[in-house]
């Protein structure tokens, strides 16, 4: 054991000089490669995530944005339309009336010239009426003689009086 | 995994003591060392081949010949040596000589006898390290081809159990110790030495297999540490040199003493990854050994001895057992960070 035998130094060197080419050139060189290219890509695939999970957070950050801004916009134009119906009411409203007042004032107007020219006519028709009536009656109260003898009697009864 | 050792151990019985008394020592060196057989179980044993190159050329066969022939030298009239004999040459204590005129012993017990030139044997621990080779292969090129096949999704069934280690050595012994950019060249080499040390480390661990001790042995941790310390000193970058050599804002009298402290440093540091390697795997095995010799030496007492601490041996193997499983662990990433961190020393830029 403690002695060393020239043979088995030699048979050593011989074997183990080939196991460590043979495995470094057949299996360490594959294994090594392999093991270190899944190292590689599980720390790139480690990598990759966690950039996605930023792009993602990014996304969303952009989103929420988005939103925020598309909310205010709706409560904007929700609020302008809000102020329009308003105002257009309002403004309806005063057009309405002053429409309204207008049309009344003219409707007044015509009611007034209508009346007007109602009373007119009356009056031109009662004048006709009087005088249709008072013709009647004077032409009734002329058809007979004892009428007009009466008649005129009165007549000069009253002149007798004057 | 005890009743493994016990097989061993029992075999063992009967090769060294065989009209002697049990030997507790000779039984666990012959357990941790080396061997030219991977002995499984009883009369049960791989035979390895035999490569050995003598002055007329190389020589090739099977160990079984040896071990089918064994040979005994009397010391004197209590002690015989045993060796095993095949054509010219004899194993005795699982070294390789020369025959000669039979085995000749000098006044320490060694062997006189001419060595071979060259044994380039297949070994216990060679196989072992063969082994180690093929099952790495076995199971990278199938969790690389998995890799292949899958591509970047999660991986799956055994590709799943391999890439936490794969990832253990790369980010907790690499990256940290060498620096993030720079570590990338040393990977392959670490997760290497990294599961040859585990796988190796495991293969002593397993019964039945010879109680293999690879790493436990010296020859093979030398290797692995001078790898080491060649591959720190090409990339040796110029603060790495300057800090041995000539330590800036530190006084001349301190350099003089630092240089040299620096320069030891640089060759005590491979030296102790190789034997804290060996040490702590060898310990490991000698520990479970030293149990099982317990039984047998309380069993020579009488058997009731034997069986009552045979008891307590085997709980005491069994946690043992666990505990190597731990350190043939612990050592493996040990070597791997210490090496990691001489590689980050030389490859470090100026900070001061």
């Amino acid at each position: 054991m403690l002695s060393v035998s020239l043979g088995t130094v030699i048979w050593t060197t011989i074997a183990f000089l080939v196991v460590v080419f043979l495995l470094a050139k057949f299996a360490w060189k594959p294994i090594l490669n392999s093991i270190r290219e899944r190292e590689e890509s599980i720390s790139q695939a480690l990598e990759d995530a966690d950039k996605a999970k930023e792009l993602m957070r990014e996304l969303k950050e952009d989103n929420e944005k988005l939103l925020q801004e598309a909310r205010m916009e709706r409560d904007e134009i929700i609020k302008s339309a809000r102020d329009a119906k308003e105002k257009m009411i309002t403004e309806a409203k005063e057009k309405a009336k002053e429409e309204g007042e207008k049309m009344i004032a003219s409707a007044k107007e015509s009611i007034r010239s209508e009346k007007a020219s109602a009373m007119n006519e009356i009056k031109s028709h009662i004048a006709e009426l009087s005088l249709d009536i008072a013709e009647k009656i004077i032409r009734e109260k002329l058809s007979n003689e004892g009428k007009q003898k009466e008649i005129i009697e009165s007549t000069l009864k009253e002149a007798k009086l004057n | 995994m005890m009743t493994a050792i016990l097989g061993l151990s029992s075999q063992s019985v009967m090769a060294s003591g065989g009209e002697g008394k049990f030997n507790a020592g000779e039984m666990i060196m012959h357990h941790i060392s080396d061997a030219h057989e991977i002995h499984i179980i009883g009369d049960f044993a791989i035979y390895l081949p035999v490569i050995i190159k003598t002055e007329e050329g190389w020589d090739v066969f099977s160990s079984s010949h040896f071990y089918h022939n064994e040979e005994s030298l009397e010391i004197d009239s209590t002690s015989s040596a045993h060796y095993y004999e095949h054509g010219d040459y004899i194993l005795f204590h699982e070294h390789i000589y020369l025959k000669g005129e039979g085995l000749e012993l000098d006044e320490n017990g060694d062997a006189k006898n001419q060595a071979v030139a060259l044994d380039m044997s297949i070994t216990k621990n060679v196989a072992g390290i063969f082994l180690t080779a093929l099952i790495m292969f076995l199971i990278f090129f199938s969790v690389a081809k998995a890799y292949k096949k899958r591509g970047r999704t999660a991986p799956k069934g055994f590709q799943a159990f391999m890439e936490p280690l794969i990832l253990f050595v790369r980010d907790e012994v690499a990256i940290p110790s060498i620096g993030k950019g720079k570590a990338d060249k040393f990977v392959p080499f670490l997760l290497s030495i990294f599961f040859f040390i585990w796988i190796s480390n495991l293969l002593g661990l397993i019964p039945f297999l010879g109680g293999m001790n690879i790493t436990g042995t010296l020859s093979v941790t030398m290797v692995l540490a001078t790898i080491v310390f060649i591959i720190t000193t090409i990339n040796g970058k110029k603060p790495y040199w300057v800090h041995i050599l000539w330590p800036p804002n530190v006084p001349i009298p301190i350099k003089l003493i630092l240089v040299p402290i620096e320069i030891a440093g640089l060759f005590i540091k491979p030296l102790v990854l190789m034997v804290r390697l060996t040490a702590n795997i060898t310990a490991g095995h000698i520990i479970i050994l030293a149990f099982v010799a317990l039984i047998f030496i309380f069993g020579e007492q009488s058997a009731g001895a034997g069986y009552g601490v045979g008891i307590g041996s085997t709980l005491f193997m069994i946690f043992m057992n666990f505990i190597e499983l731990l350190v043939a662990f612990l050592q493996a990433y040990v070597f791997t960070l210490l090496a990691a961190l001489y590689f980050g020393a030389a490859v470090e830029e100026a900070h001061h």
